[in-house]
């Protein structure tokens, strides 16, 4: 049976050399290995999720009144799509656990990239011949945060209204021509024209699913084409890789994995509430709530926008550089900026242009390290503070407080987390070098005495 | 008789011995694995519970009996899902073979090829005698296809910024609340927050939308451009923070004894924090502008009206947020 169907592949498509070789395509183990892996499989359940909800979802901005089976929102203009969402919510069965899960896996999507960006930054293994897969690596994550975002916005909820408008604001903030790319983008000024949930829904599962399916096989292709790094170890060298095939060895493990990903979202797309939208009611320009929070993968954003003191750049009648646009828009950039072009300034820094199959462990390049961790504490840094109000509401702490406090520990702790990081790299080396001259100077004592006893 | 069954018996276990025959020798790809009977029965019985967790899913979804749909559909189908991984985990780590193989990494570099293909492209070109000339007429070609190709994506939207300052409000408009009733000064109290709008106009617009507080006439110190702006104390502001466009939706006015200066409107966003009583201007937070202002009168029969427009652009900033006032 078996046999039969290798040969009915083999003999259509010629392919049983290329099995031959990719079935044994060696995999190094370790557990880190496993975040990009749970993206991915993230990413399949968003399009699972995801196709079944547009056989539901209207992407119109047209003014109805809800008449549905939710009763505190009876009677209530609302927009089409809106409504919609709120039918898939209430009324179309399984609808609510595919929404949830949707929404979970994007959560769970945009947290792995993120730890397997830690795992890829800390151990080096963007350096060459790896950079160009960092690259689309980060390209996928802005293009994931995009994508995110559109995608909650085109509910039209009070609070996708509210983080629309907010989006639209840092648009407006780019200098010279925000007002004129938004108005475009939007078809007028906010809150857009009709076209404009339209166009977040083609943007939604269209765009950018496409170009993030396009760069994540080129990620993946380009993985398996250098083949994967690895530790350094007693057999793991520059030249030889070591680890289990990609069968039978690698095929269940990554399926068991593929199917407890899956399994987790459902669970929590079922028993975990969350983005109850019917809580929030229908978005109207005029109406916001206290307490609103984004996802938190957006939450560095709300930080930068909620630390900045108020001011715009102006020069005679013109605002060259309103307020929203350095946390919005700068702040931002530079985080990516940094992302793309840190492989080539180590390489400066280091004159390191060689080959690397085997991966520092963090100890092993302070610089590297001291760098990422002054980076991640300062975006962690603005992130925290972007929940103050929160804070105070929880703690009685003064807000305009707890902000003047932000205000500075943005600027100095991360250059003392930074150094602190470094300076416990050198530690743990210098610590080993005690360690192996020890054992050495241990191993010669005990040669010493050996031959003395020996000669005696 | 014993012997035909003698035959049979004998020919029974041939046919069980070769069923029984060892792998052929070349079949030995995989290293053998010690036989785990205990971690195979797990596996198994493990994927049998995953079938009847997934069974449960057309009962849960099916049977109209069954509450909280949401929550045991989610159970059914998750709980299969991971049963199913464990299967699986546990054969990979006990029966199925786990063998640690040695690879070489692909060179890192192939000369040869690297050459040839360079060459290759090099000597295309050989029978070019303009070869600049030719370059530029392909990066002009394709310059203006490029160009040509995006043309149609103008359609998207206005490029212009004229609608950017523009809003209903106009000399003489009545000021209504949500359902279209006129505001009257009368029902407008101290230490509370109300949201009005153009009457007849379209709410949405950004604008529209503008709060209304009544603050104690001496307390006001409205000066330059919006001097005179209140109605018997009271006073009109944009409800778009000039910040990010959230609309104002707090204010802050304790009925008891206050730890801040008061009173103020604050923005729920980023908490942009203004103060009515000063012409809007921006207190704590990180707006850029005060908030814009209506001026208001009070008519004979004691509602509120426009006296006309806002006194600066209204929204979040842009390059000519302050070029142009909105027409009064």
């Amino acid at each position: 049976m078996i046999r039969k169907a290798v040969r009915y592949v083999d003999t259509r498509t010629g392919t049983a050399p290329f099995l031959r070789k990719a079935l044994r395509y060696v995999f190094p183990d370790h557990w880190s290995f496993l975040l990009g892996e749970v993206a991915l499989y993230a990413f399949i359940v968003l399009v699972a999720t995801g196709v079944y909800l547009t056989f539901f979802f209207v992407d119109s901005r047209e003014d109805v009144v809800y008449h549905g089976s939710y009763a505190p929102l009876q009677g209530q203009h609302m927009s089409e799509a809106y409504r919609s969402v709120l039918d898939i919510s209430t009324t179309v069965k399984a609808g609510l656990l595919i929404r949830q899960t949707h929404h979970w896996a994007a959560n769970v999507f945009l947290a792995a990239v993120i730890l397997h960006l830690f795992r890829v930054f800390f151990t080096g293994a963007y350096r060459k011949p790896r950079d160009l897969t960092w690259l689309i690596g980060v390209t996928m994550l802005m293009l994931a945060l995009l994508e995110a975002y559109v995608g909650y916005s085109m509910v039209d909820d009070l609070m996708s209204g509210m983080g629309l408008v907010i989006g639209y604001a840092v648009g407006l903030s780019i200098p010279f021509v925000g007002a004129n790319v938004m108005g475009w983008l939007f078809h007028g000024p906010f809150p857009g024209g009709a076209v404009l949930i339209p166009r977040l829904y083609i943007a939604h599962v269209l765009l950018f699913p496409i170009l993030i399916a396009v760069l994540l096989t080129v990620h993946l292709v380009l993985v398996a084409l250098r083949h994967h790094s690895q530790f350094r170890g007693r057999r793991q060298t520059e030249r030889t890789v070591i680890g289990i095939p990609l069968f039978p060895g690698q095929t269940p493990r990554s399926l068991g994995l593929l199917f407890a990903v899956t399994g987790v979202l459902f669970l929590l797309g079922g028993l975990v509430q969350i983005n109850p939208i019917w809580l929030w009611g229908p978005f109207h320009t005029y109406i916001s709530t206290n307490g609103a929070q984004p996802d938190w993968y957006l939450g560095w954003l709300i930080g930068g926008l909620r630390l900045m003191p108020g001011f715009d750049v102006t020069i005679g009648h013109y605002t060259l550089i309103p307020g929203p646009f350095w946390g919005g828009a700068l702040f931002p950039m530079v985080v990516f900026g940094f992302l793309y072009f840190w492989p080539y300034v180590e390489r400066k820094l280091a004159g390191d242009v060689a080959f690397h199959n085997l991966l520092d462990r963090p100890r092993d390049n302070p610089l590297r390290t001291g760098v990422g961790v002054g980076m991640v504490t300062w975006i962690f840094l603005v992130f925290v503070a972007g929940s103050s109000d929160r804070v105070q509401v929880l703690f009685d702490l003064s807000y305009t407080g707890q902000i003047w406090f932000y205000r500075v520990a943005v600027l100095v702790v991360p250059v003392v987390t930074g150094f602190v990081a470094a300076w416990v790299c050198r530690q743990l080396v210098r610590g080993e070098q005690v360690e192996l001259e020890r054992r050495r100077a241990e191993t010669e004592g005990r040669l010493e005495l050996a031959s003395r006893l020996d000669q005696a | 008789m014993s012997r035909a069954r003698d035959a049979l018996l004998a020919g029974l276990v041939l046919l069980l011995g070769r069923r029984r025959e060892p792998p052929r020798p070349d079949a030995h790809l995989l290293p053998p694995v010690p036989k785990q009977p205990r971690a195979e029965t797990a596996a198994i019985a493990l994927l049998f519970v995953a079938a009847l967790c997934a069974a449960a899913f057309p009962v849960v979804y099916f049977v109209d009996a069954i509450p909280a749909k949401t929550q045991y559909l989610g159970l059914s189908i998750g709980l299969a899902l991971l049963f199913l991984a464990a299967a699986l985990i546990v054969a990979a780590e006990s029966v199925i073979p786990t063998e640690e193989l040695a690879h070489a990494y692909p060179p890192d570099e192939h000369q040869e090829d690297e050459e040839y293909v360079a060459g290759l492209v090099e000597e295309s070109g050989k029978g070019f005698t303009r070869r600049g000339l030719f370059k530029l007429g392909l990066f002009s070609a394709g310059g203006a296809l490029g160009v040509a190709a995006l043309i149609p994506a103008v359609s998207f939207g206005p490029l212009g910024v004229k609608e950017f300052y523009g809003t209903s409000w106009r000399k003489g408009r009545r000021l209504v609340d949500e359902n279209d009733v006129p505001l009257r000064a009368a029902d407008i109290h101290e230490k509370a927050l109300y949201t009005a709008f153009p009457e007849g106009a379209d709410k949405e617009e950004q604008g529209s939308a503008v709060v209304v507080v009544r603050l104690p006439q001496a307390s006001l110190t409205l000066s330059g451009r919006v001097e005179g702006y209140d109605a018997d104390g009271i006073v009109a502001y944009s409800k778009l923070c000039t910040h990010a466009g959230c609309a104002i939706s707090l204010y802050r006015a304790p009925l008891f004894a206050p730890d801040e200066p008061l009173p103020a409107l604050v923005c729920p966003c980023h908490y942009s924090t203004f103060d009515p009583s000063d012409g809007g201007s921006v207190t704590f937070g990180p707006a850029g502008r005060r908030l814009p202002m209506l001026p208001l009168s009070v008519d004979g029969k004691g509602e509120l009206r426009a006296r006309g427009n806002f006194d600066d652009s209204v929204g979040p900033s842009w390059w000519g947020v302050r070029e142009r006032r909105p027409s009064p």
